[in-house]
């Protein structure tokens, strides 16, 4: 599949595409983002984790304009957003959390009107739209209302949208929450292919797996903060480590042994979890000793990361 | 978003007039029936049904039919509703539900543009109605030209004063419910006691004094003398009264706007 190219001539940007330094947003008493530093380099795709409320979507509020900052600076495209948010705007595609797609309007129509936005003559938008709806593989709705649109179909037509500018920038707001196994993949492909076209994708999201696979870099936050910042390979192996044992009802032997071991672990009661570097030989001797049934050895995971730095406590 | 505390306002705003035209062009067939009906059956309930009871109208020195009198109120009346409720209802529904606003702000729009361009469609919606109404009640022969032809831009016009208040109170109310409110107590007492289906001079001083504050009876008053022809002072009275009215509500409207979806 072929589809669009993005932008069309890439001016290099010789800094960072984003950067935040002590970028802070307040409500009323509530901290919602707390002194957070980070940057976003060209053509690579960033990940904001983090579970509800940890500040996620406010941060890339205000770095596409909508949410007013309270306090430190942040530069889009070298450009200060509290100076130049038209500019700014101009440059970035936002595909928010919410489906913000025009229900008056059909597919077309929403890509056309919202082309004219940025300004775009009328026949470019027309040119354009028929292009994204191709890449996104809607040329057959097209006439379509985006209430006679699946949920897949309704996520590809925002993402659509938000290209309709040709962005050098590309935010997403959990991209694929709420969508079928198969209409991620899809969300996921059209992603990949963005990315390998060089252009800069920041994305929030709390699937790990989506995580892992699109970015090139991330950061975990809670409570407004961030807790860890780099590759996702690397936050793995330096938090979790590669293997991990799940033991399904633990005996206390076994928490003894893991005691004379010194093993990093987590006794969640019912279920214990054992972090190793590269140790057949410890799973086997765990396995031998202390299993019945309930005992797996699997690879390590981004959400083995996420669930060790943020807690397992429900967050609502 | 304001810089400076200037409004940020460029003709962009037009972007957001055309996709309301563009949204209005898959129901026109629907939003023509109102202004077409409309008039029709007041002047049949009220023009054939109650003249026969009221009989002439003594206004400022001329006798006129009943029918000659009410069919400029109905064009006012016709402006105030378009506009109102098209910035309130509708615009609410496009900001609250269909999260239109949302959308236009992660583009180069501003607020301001979008609002501005919201009320501007407002006053065009007011202007296509009385468009159709105004070829209906001509039919009649009820309005006089060419002087009649100036209640096209005082439809605008009038419905930007109209539009700017309806968005204040989107502005404002917490939830689509409460439109209740605001019709209740200023759009009905308009509709009823601002000299549109008799004169205010009917009404007790007080009453009068009241009347005469609220926008709809210089509506009316504009209307009238347009359709009757006989322009006098209280052609620019009105106008003057509408201009300071959206002056007023306009810059109210973006600050509410403002205080309710930045955040």
């Amino acid at each position: 599949m072929t589809g669009p190219a993005f932008p069309k001539e890439r001016v290099k940007e010789p800094g960072p595409v984003i950067e935040a330094s002590r970028l802070r947003k307040t409500f009323g008493d509530l901290v919602a983002v707390d002194d957070i530093s980070f940057a976003v380099h060209p053509g690579e795709c960033f990940g904001i984790l983090g579970p509800n409320g940890a500040g996620k979507t406010t941060t890339i509020r205000m770095i596409y304009g909508f949410s007013p900052m309270t306090g430190g600076t942040l530069q889009v495209f070298g450009l200060d957003i509290a100076q130049q948010p038209r500019a700014i705007k101009t440059r970035i595609g936002v595909c928010q959390q919410e489906n913000t797609l025009d229900p008056d309007l059909t597919a077309q129509q929403n890509l056309e009107v919202f082309a004219r936005y940025f300004d775009i003559p009328p026949a470019q938008a027309t040119e354009r739209a028929n292009e994204l709806l191709k890449f996104m593989a809607l040329e057959n709705r097209k006439d379509a209302r985006s209430a006679e649109l699946s949920g897949g179909m309704v996520r590809r037509l925002v993402l659509a949208r938000a290209l309709v500018n040709q962005p050098e920038l590309l935010i997403l707001d959990e991209p694929t929450t709420g969508l079928d196994p198969q209409a991620r993949h899809q969300v996921w492909e059209r992603l990949e292919d963005l990315r390998a076209k060089g252009l800069s994708i920041l994305l929030t999201t709390h699937y790990m797996d989506e995580a892992s696979r699109l970015c090139d870099r991330l950061m975990i936050m809670d409570q407004g903060r961030i807790l860890v910042e780099g590759e996702p390979a690397e936050l793995i192996r330096q938090y979790v480590g590669r293997d991990i044992i799940e033991v399904a009802v633990p005996e206390e032997a076994l928490r003894q042994f893991i005691r004379e071991r010194d093993l990093q672990s987590e006794d969640l009661g019912h279920r214990l979890i054992i972090y190793l570097e590269d140790r057949d030989d410890l799973y086997h001797e765990i396995r031998e000793r202390y299993c019945g049934e309930g005992c797996t050895l699997r690879m390590a995971t981004m959400e083995d990361v996420f669930l060790k730095l943020t807690g397992r406590e429900l967050r609502e | 978003m304001t810089s400076g505390g200037s409004w940020n306002i460029t003709r962009r705003f037009i972007r957001v007039w055309q996709r309301n035209f563009k949204a209005y062009g898959q129901s026109w067939k629907i939003g023509f029936i109102p202004p077409l009906l409309e008039p029709l059956f007041y002047l049949l309930a009220f023009g054939v049904g109650l003249a026969a009871l009221v009989g002439k109208i003594h206004y400022r020195g001329i006798d006129m039919s009943y029918m000659a009198f009410i069919a400029p109120a109905l064009i006012a009346i016709n402006i105030m509703n378009n506009a109102f409720y098209e910035n309130t209802y509708s615009s609410y529904v496009r900001m609250y539900y269909y999260k239109t606003f949302d959308a236009m702000m992660a583009t180069p729009l501003s607020l301001e543009e979008i609002i501005t361009g919201e009320i501007i469609w407002g006053a065009t919606k007011s202007l296509i109605a009385t468009a159709i109404m105004q070829v209906v009640i001509s039919l009649f022969g009820l309005i006089h030209y060419p002087e009649g032809l100036l209640i096209l831009p005082l439809a605008f016009f009038g419905g930007l004063a109209f539009g700017a208040l309806g968005m204040f109170f989107t502005g404002i109310v917490k939830s689509i419910e409460l439109f209740n409110l605001p019709i209740f107590l200023f759009v009905t007492p308009m509709f009823l006691f601002g000299g549109t289906f008799f004169p205010i001079e009917n009404l007790p001083h007080w009453a009068q004094l009241v009347a005469v504050a609220l926008p709809l009876t210089h509506l009316v008053n504009l209307t009238r003398a347009f359709s009757t022809g006989s322009l006098d002072s209280s052609v620019g009275t009105g106008l003057a009264y509408l201009a300071v009215f959206s002056l007023i509500f306009f810059p109210l409207a973006l600050r509410k706007m403002h205080q309710r979806l930045i955040r």
